[in-house]
């Protein structure tokens, strides 16, 4: 229980992390670098409008462990709200700067509102006084508070600013009563700036400025607990200026009495502090004299330090800060820039990089990439937030713009020898242009907004349209911009519906060019089950911002685009079919409802095409000659990880030579296979007259008759669509037709000979091929019967004319589903088609305890021929199937259970 | 009538669900959005959810009506888009005010009317208060981002817009009669500072008596961040000078996700704690489907173990959710304030 939860009054503030200034802390680094009147190069650099590096100061002094940024540009030269707003607006953008509190610093107030106009967190102002009276301080400390700032309170009056002990106090404690009994601030909110002066100047009266600051800090502390005590510690060794050495030995010696006395946070370069017990003793201990004002009758003490420091150099110390990765690999570098959003030294690295390639695009398409995607799947873990991988992307931007002139002055290198060659040039002209749009009734953009810049960080041309964009002007747009990719974005549920009709629209319409999806509703699932399936020229969902520079960097490669597009399908179709399957479990009809759910077939009107036989025929020793000409290629180069179509594959600018190596050492071996028999192709296939009866299939045979049992889909289905199963297709009983069904089973033997003298040799290479080759022969096999089957054994497509292409996109009629697969996925039914077809006898295949075939280059399936059966997959059922299903099997359930696992609810 | 600070002292208090999810169920077409007033306005309007308290009052009367009746002590006016800069999308600036101030008159009419007819069973509160909610949203243009990476300094708008649109908001909000203003689904938080620092000045400026403030930010993505990339703490840090009546968490997440950020925040604020999540995360489909009785499951949880003091639902969820939310914590202690201490242990 929170019961006993307890608030303690303590300083709070906040940049991206909290920072919460408690009694143990001890002491609090305000960064004093980023202040145009504390730091010339700081100055300059604004000046210059070198933003960019002026931002590395701040990084430098938040690797130096500064915990608050002081920021200040009270500059004659500036204008001062401008560059406070651009700067601190800048440093937001930061994230390893903008973790950290600012302390927004200026002696004008209106500088100030600038500043806290441009912080999500909780600031320090720095500062106020009643230097101009009461009624001014009250009503600035009123807007610091509703900016939820804290402020520093310099002991500054209307006389002027407090030198002493009791002036310091006096003035303190007066505006604390001001602001806490009239403005309503909480103690812990109020800092004092009880004015640090320079000591050590050769005048007597300013001796005693460190010791005033020290005691009055104890006696604040004491009287105002809550409330803390910050100041600008160089001021205090103003008079050795040039002299940092000594400088940081008395910033040391001074911190540590100030901070024994209660003194809670201070203006210090973060990056030169030198550790108390460091500093050599003589130094310590003439800094001790002069801070603590001792042994300094007639300067004595100052005196003796100043005859000091002319001793000592300068010994400028070495920024800490660790640069050991400059010491790693370019391409390690690049990627800890890109990760870390260093702009430092990406053009020199990115040059080093591109003489190390052999192309300038090489160095995108490696190591920035690659870093790249670390960044985006450290976004994806959560490990990276979105500033972060906007800043990367300005990394990358960077890189690339060092590479274009390179990659242009290639380009028309090309183009020049083209010229004189007289051939062709077929590289386009500019950067790649991606249209951007969130979608008709949806005004979210933010996330689009992102993925804009970082497209555009990534030499993309991007056009965007903006929010609720109807189709029509997306479309009409992209044609009109001659867009090489459509991105649509989206926050709100019905955008997705939206997306659906703009993938419709654009098949409508013909386009060609690709589809990126994204925005917070938008999913890989939803984009494959839902958008995917509408457009065919590609549509690729993208995770995040930081993911969509590859996406658009595979979409845009002539070489990498058709098998990134291959695969995201192959991903898309299974996550398709695995929701499809899933979706059943949720919403699924009894499996009485769904047998009253049946195909459609108008059985009265139907008039069942006879086979030539009944019973079986055996295929010895087939051509492989023949079946060669059947081959699906694709699945051959897939299995050698090549992806792409065939035979556009062989052409690919980037695997093509790879391809066509392949695919002629393929061939060879083919020539070889044949020519000196190395393979047997065996093949059986058989017909008997069959009817159904339920989801039941009694096929006819001389013995007794054998009960087939197929199982059927309970997803419940859009009006009008069937749940179906494989007994639909067959007539039944009660139509009283002579309705046939067939099987068949191929095999390809002989390969384990040479499967051995392959190993022998140690040719992995020539071992795969040759299973790679057997697996096509097998499927190729079961092609050619099946297509024979439809023309001249069932014949009841006497007169089809297919492509080896049609083929294999299956537009042939009738269908040859396999026990095991998604239409019939019982694999026990295989013992039955086996029995049938007398498989093992007739052309030596076993099978295996898992039901498994041997030669493993085999196929097997039975032969439908109506016109209206269709492949599909049944998907999940329910336990009232299973139970009919193992009854009418007359098998148990719980082995039935083991088989169909993979369809069980 | 009792005030809101009595009621949160007694028990946790239940806010309504989704506004939109329940305007989407009304299967509205453009020519509903657009009513009679606006049918010729040369932009779409279709999605334009806060002008249905003007063109189709009832349809919004009746749905924070749904609300009462499931048990919601606290209704939220439909006002997340009212403010000039949102409404610059449908070209329709120059309403913003009157957005204001009929979408707390449908809230407050509902509830008028609630009080006064005959209780059901479904009332088990009969006469205890009901309160309005003005709804101030996070805008669709953010302070601390720049939507152009070639220049991160560069901003789409300023605070001082920002501050004068919610000025706007907030005189449309008060002067339609809400109870509280409610800055919510903060996903940067100099949005929210702005809002703070215009309701502020409203209240000086005007000598309105000052309305309790709510707070409630959200946390967008496995970092446990705010979009802009503050932590909770920082969050609560950045708002606390608001001196919220509560502060708390919505949207993005659903009850799972949300658990450990709102058992922080019970830990380090010093004000009552809010909470109303999604109804779990979208699934594929973009559609919530947590059941009602899963998502009081965990917000049971939170009462049980004194993380909260308001309580209800964001996107996906609807009066049956809040109806089992409102069952869930009814017997269940508020959580206490914390001891916020004034002197240094």
């Amino acid at each position: 229980m929170s019961s006993n939860t307890t608030i303690q009054p303590f300083l709070r503030l906040s940049g991206l992390e909290p920072l919460i200034i408690r009694p143990e802390m001890n002491f609090v680094n305000v960064g004093e670098r980023t202040n145009v009147t504390g730091s010339k190069k700081f100055a300059r650099l604004i000046r210059d409008n070198q933003y960019e590096e002026a931002l590395s100061v701040a990084r430098q002094q938040v690797e130096s462990g500064a915990q608050i940024l002081d920021v200040n540009m009270d500059d004659a030269m500036l204008e001062g709200v401008q560059a406070m707003t651009t700067f601190i607006n800048l440093l937001q953008s930061e994230p390893d700067i903008a973790k950290i509190p600012v302390m927004i610093d200026s002696s004008k107030f209106e500088i100030i509102e600038a500043g806290l106009k441009c912080v999500q967190g909780r600031c320090i102002v720095n500062s106020i006084s009643m230097k101009e009276g009461e009624e001014k301080f009250i009503a600035q400390a009123l807007i610091c508070k509703d900016f939820g700032a804290a402020v520093i309170v310099m002991a500054f009056d209307e006389v002027g600013q407090a030198d002493t002990k009791k002036r310091k106090v006096d003035i303190c404690h007066r505006a604390y009563k001001r602001l806490t009994e009239k403005v309503g601030f909480d103690p812990q909110d109020i800092i004092f700036d009880p004015n640090i002066f320079a000591i050590a100047t050769g005048i007597e009266e300013h001796n005693n400025y460190a010791v005033d600051f020290i005691e009055a800090t104890k006696e604040i502390k004491q009287l105002m607990p809550l409330t803390k005590v910050s100041g600008g510690v160089s001021n205090v060794s103003f008079s050795f200026r040039g002299n940092e050495h000594v400088r940081e030995a008395i910033h040391s010696v001074f911190l540590y009495y100030a901070i024994k006395a209660g003194m809670d946070m201070g203006i210090v370069n973060a990056g030169q502090l030198v550790v108390y017990d460091e500093i050599e003793p003589t130094l310590k201990q003439l800094c001790e004299d002069v801070i603590l004002n001792r042994n300094n009758d007639n300067n004595e003490a100052t005196e003796k330090l100043i005859v000091f420091a002319e001793t000592v150099k300068a010994k400028g110390k070495v920024e800490v800060r660790d640069e050991a990765w400059r010491n790693t690999s370019v391409e390690e570098r690049l990627k800890h820039s890109l990760v870390n959003g260093i702009t430092d030294y990406i053009d020199a690295d990115t040059e080093e990089a591109r003489l190390k390639y052999p192309k300038p695009l090489d160095v995108i398409e490696g190591p920035l990439m690659d870093g790249m995607n670390v960044v985006g799947d450290l976004f994806g873990a959560g490990k990276m937030f979105l500033p972060q991988v906007v800043k990367s992307a300005r990394v990358m931007k960077k890189s690339v713009a060092v590479l274009t002139p390179f990659i242009e002055a290639g380009k028309e290198k090309r183009r020049l020898a083209h010229e004189a060659a007289g051939t062709k040039n077929e590289e386009g002209a500019g950067a790649a242009k991606i249209l951007l749009a969130t979608v008709k009734g949806d005004v979210h953009d933010i996330g689009k907004n992102i993925v804009g810049v970082v497209l555009g960080c990534n030499g993309y041309d991007i056009v965007d349209l903006g929010v609720m964009v109807p189709t029509d002007k997306i479309l009409d747009s992209a044609i009109k911009e001659k867009a090489d990719i459509i991105g649509l974005s989206g926050l709100i549920t019905p955008s997705l519906d939206e997306m659906v009709h703009i993938a419709k629209e654009m098949k409508r319409r013909n386009m060609l060019q690709p589809l990126m999806i994204g925005g917070a509703t938008t999913s890989r699932i939803h984009t494959a089950v839902k958008i995917a399936p509408q457009y065919d020229m590609g549509v690729v969902h993208v995770l995040d911002a930081s993911r969509s520079v590859t996406v658009a960097g595979s979409l845009l490669s002539k070489e990498q685009k058709t098998g990134f597009l291959d695969t995201v399908k192959t991903e898309y179709d299974t996550l398709k079919t695995n929701f499809d399957n899933k979706k059943s479990s949720k919403v699924y009809l009894s499996y009485a409802e769904a047998l009253q759910n049946k195909t459609k077939i108008d059985w009265a009107n139907y008039k069942p095409v006879t086979p030539v036989f009944t019973g079986t025929k055996v295929f010895e020793d087939y051509s492989l000659a023949e079946i060669r000409e059947y081959i699906d290629w694709k699945p051959f180069f897939i299995a050698w990880e090549m992806h792409g179509n065939f035979p556009d594959i062989l052409q690919d600018v980037k695997v093509g030579a790879e391809a066509t190596k392949l695919f002629n050492d393929a061939n060879k071996l083919l020539d070889k296979i044949i020519s000196e028999k190395w393979l047997v192709a065996k093949g059986t296939i058989g017909f008997w007259e069959a009817a159904s009866d339920g989801d039941d299939i009694y096929v006819t045979t001389p013995s007794s008759p054998i009960k087939l049992s197929s199982l059927r889909q309970q997803i419940k289905k859009a009006p009008g669509q069937p749940n179906l199963s494989l007994a639909d297709f067959i007539a039944p009983k009660s139509a009283n037709l002579k309705d046939h069904i067939g099987a068949f089973a191929v095999t390809i033997h002989g390969i384990e000979k040479h499967i051995k003298a392959f190993e022998a040799q140690l040719d992995d290479y020539n071992k795969i091929m040759l299973q790679a080759l057997a697996d096509r022969l097998a499927e190729a096999f079961a092609e050619v019967l099946h297509k024979r089957t439809r023309m001249e054994f069932w014949g009841y497509d006497k007169e089809e004319q297919l492509s080896n292409d049609d083929l294999i996109k299956e537009k042939y009629t009738g269908i040859r589903p396999a026990p095991g697969y998604p239409a019939c996925p019982d694999h026990t039914e295989k013992y039955k088609l086996f029995d049938l077809l007398d498989a093992n006898k007739a052309i030596g295949i076993q099978l295996t305890e898992s039901l498994a075939m041997y030669p493993a280059s085999s196929v097997c399936g039975w032969y439908f021929s109506h016109p209206q059966s269709q492949y599909y997959g049944v998907g999940k059922i329910t336990r009232d199937q299973l139970e009919v299903y193992a009854k009418r099997k007359e098998m148990p359930i719980e082995e039935l259970e083991r088989w169909l696992g993979q369809n069980l609810e | 009538m009792k005030k809101i600070q009595d009621c949160l002292r007694e028990r946790i208090l239940v806010i309504d669900g989704a506004m939109g999810t329940m305007i989407q169920r009304h299967k509205l077409t453009e020519a509903d959005y657009r009513g009679e007033r606006f049918k010729d306005w040369p932009s779409d309007l279709k999605g334009n959810n806060d002008l249905l308290s003007i063109t189709q009052p009832h349809i919004i009367e009746g749905i924070h009506k749904e609300y009462l009746e499931a048990g919601a002590d606290i209704i939220e006016t439909n006002t997340f888009s009212s403010t000039v800069i949102a409404q610059a999308d449908y070209g329709l600036q120059s309403i913003a005010y009157e957005l204001n101030v009929a979408s707390a008159k449908c809230a407050r009419n509902a509830i008028d009317k609630f009080l006064t007819s005959p209780p059901t069973p479904l009332q088990g509160r009969g006469a205890s208060p009901r309160f309005v909610a003005g709804a101030i949203g996070p805008l669709n243009k953010t302070l601390s981002l720049s939507p152009d990476v070639n220049n991160p300094g560069y901003r789409a708008v300023t605070f001082d817009e920002v501050v004068a649109a919610y000025y706007e908001q907030v005189s449309g909000l008060v002067d339609g009669g809400v109870d509280i203003l409610l800055v919510e689904t903060i996903f940067d938080t100099l949005n929210a500072k702005a809002a703070i620092f215009a309701i502020k000045k409203y209240f000086r400026d005007t000598k309105h008596e000052e309305l309790p403030v709510m707070i409630s930010g959200t946390i967008t993505d496995a970092s446990g961040r705010t979009l802009s990339g503050q932590t909770l703490e920082a969050f609560y840090t950045s708002i606390m000078h608001a001196k919220p009546l509560s502060v708390g968490l919505n949207c993005a997440l659903g009850a799972a996700e949300m658990r450990s950020h709102i058992e922080e925040l019970s830990t380090i604020a010093g004000c009552y704690t809010s909470a109303y999540p999604n109804a779990g995360l979208p699934n594929a489909m973009g559609e919530y489907d947590e059941h009602p009785h899963q998502t009081a499951g965990f917000i049971e949880e939170w009462a049980r173990q004194g993380f909260v003091n308001i309580v209800g639902g964001c996107c996906g969820t609807t009066p049956d959710h809040i109806k089992h939310i409102a069952d869930a914590v009814k017997n269940f202690q508020p959580r206490e304030l914390p001891v916020v201490e004034t002197e240094l242990a």
